[in-house]
């Protein structure tokens, strides 16, 4: 097994790509982690904030 | 300016505002095919270097053009912007074209069967479409570069960035090839570029615009809106496009709110406030000035913090990547290699946020707009930078902040995404600064687009802002 594929990120976009049928060629991969680590990192900002079960998703639906 | 200017002069000294041009062809002082040919040859001859046009749309404005003045010659009422030449963001449909939205993958698309609903509005009120303009890819950037297309250029420094992903219209209304244009801002694609690229800009309300027949990027962030060169201009385009659309889902039912009576209001008894923490941090000096020129001209030093508006940011980049990346999930399966491959990159990475972070995004921007509301009743205005400097060089990766060096595509539009987050109306005023402008974001609360435009015009009024003459090209 190789450093590369040892990483945990390594192997998560590997697994979801695969679900997916995503093509990620090996030359793409540095990039597509490094915006993946930065959404990541967002995502962490937003989910570390304690909100109430009752709060409401905003994204938007009219019936 | 005078209205009996010649057309020929309007090509050699620069457009007139689409209020003159319109005033001028009611008047048959000018004629509206006389001010689309002049626009068609100003057209020709800077786009070569400001790479604004990725279509100009010769025959179609001719025509529209003459039927203008042959209304107008029948004494028929042809509307608040008779003969005004326009031009739109290429994620607009327009009749004819296929609608490319800054990509490679949607030329293959048919040709658009009819215009978009915002272009029809504009037509029905006399303004006459020239083209459709250059954007960033899918209108996932902030730059105005495209590697299919070529960069946009900045009508003030063409080495320098429009801004994106609206780059075209920033450049061809800051370099004066037509007085208004259309463009669209999921996280500051209007703002951006305005600021850039010296003109107003208006990102109203969410939901106030119909976006039926334009190419969207994040449903829950998308709208649409005018470029012009001065608030006039800028709110006789917003009106005559409001009002309720079935087809677009998100678009209010509410009756349209005419604004252009109502720019002259005395804007004493408003209540105005600096935006303070996350918008004046990571800012350069020219934006901080920016900032400081017009809140002293508005006569306040009132300070108020949108709370979380950095958690805000963030989210707003969560919802982004991954809603686009599910728009974009078939195009990613079939055609990677023919997309720009760094929105490529990111649009995969956004496929692979797991559900409950995108979910604790949206769920975190309903606590957020509540805030955002709450604050709404104590202050009507908040002013806050609209980019952190102004434009870049095009190319430029990286800035230099405090001593610490920060990629330029993130960082850009820092303080426009908590605001389209939560879908406030904004204008982007631009500040004149030697040698490139920089704008400044008057936000207001949701559905009063008319006290952003009153501020707005009262800031022109006083020569805090305006659109300065491009001078680089």
């Amino acid at each position: 097994m190789t450093t590369e594929t040892s990483d945990p990120l390594d192997n998560y976009i590997d697994a979801v790509s695969k679900a997916l049928a995503l093509r990620v060629e090996d030359a793409w991969k540095p990039a597509v982690k490094a915006n993946l680590e930065v959404s990541l990192r967002l995502a962490r900002l937003v989910d570390e904030f304690v909100l109430s079960d009752e709060t409401e998703p905003a994204s938007v639906f009219a019936a | 300016m005078s209205l009996q200017r010649e057309p020929a002069m309007t090509v050699e000294r620069g457009g007139l505002s689409a209020l003159e041009i319109a005033q001028g062809v009611t008047g048959q002082k000018i004629s509206a095919l006389g001010v689309t040919e002049a626009t068609l040859a100003r057209i020709a001859k800077h786009n070569p270097v400001l790479n604004a046009f990725t279509d100009v749309t010769a025959d179609r404005a001719r025509a529209r053009a003459r039927a203008i003045d042959a209304a107008v010659a029948a004494g028929q009422n042809a509307g608040p912007l008779a003969g005004v030449p326009f031009a739109v963001k290429n994620l607009f449909d327009v009749q004819g074209l296929s609608t490319r939205a800054g990509s490679k993958i949607n030329r293959d698309l048919k040709p658009s069967p009819r215009d978009a609903a915002l272009i029809q509005r504009m037509e029905a009120a006399g303004a006459v479409l020239v083209g459709a303009l250059n954007m960033g890819e899918y209108a996932y950037d902030f730059t105005g570069e495209n590697v299919h297309d070529g960069a946009s250029r900045n009508p003030h420094d063409v080495t320098r960035m429009t801004g994106g992903s609206s780059g075209g219209s920033g450049s061809a209304v800051g370099g004066d090839l037509v007085p208004l244009a259309l463009g669209s801002d999921t996280n500051g694609s209007i703002r951006v570029p305005a600021s850039f690229c010296g003109t107003f800009g208006l990102k109203p309300t969410y939901g106030r615009l119909s976006r039926a027949g334009s190419f969207p990027f994040v449903f829950s962030f998308d709208h649409l809106g005018p470029f012009a060169r001065s608030v006039s201009d800028l709110a006789l385009a917003y009106d005559v496009m409001q009002g309720p659309d079935p087809d677009d889902a998100a678009c209010t039912t509410r009756p349209a709110e005419p604004v252009t009576p109502l720019l002259a209001q005395d804007i004493g008894g408003l209540r105005i406030a600096i935006a303070g923490g996350h918008f004046q941090n990571s800012v350069f000096p020219e934006a901080t000035e920016a900032v400081a020129r017009v809140a002293k001209a508005l006569g306040t030093t009132r300070t108020v913090e949108i709370p979380e508006a950095a958690r805000a940011r963030a989210a707003a980049y969560v919802i982004t990547t991954s809603e686009g990346a599910s728009l974009h999930l078939d195009r990613l399966r079939k055609r990677p290699n023919d997309f720009d491959p760094a929105v490529r990159d990111r649009l995969l990475a956004g496929a692979m946020i797991p559900a409950p972070l995108i979910d604790r995004a949206q769920k975190f921007r309903r606590w957020y707009r509540a805030r955002a509301l709450e604050m709404f009743q104590s202050v009507d205005v908040i002013i806050a930078p609209a980019t952190p400097c102004v434009a870049p060089k095009i190319g430029q990766v990286t800035f230099v902040l405090d001593g610490v060096e920060l990629p330029v595509r993130a960082n850009i539009g820092i303080h426009t995404q908590p605001i389209s987050f939560i879908g406030l109306p904004v204008v982007a005023v631009p500040v004149p600064l030697e040698p490139l402008p920089i704008g400044v974001q008057i936000i207001a609360a949701p559905w009063r687009e008319d006290i952003a435009l009153r501020v707005a015009f009262a800031l022109e009024r006083a020569g805090v802002a305006s659109a300065p003459s491009p001078r680089g090209f």
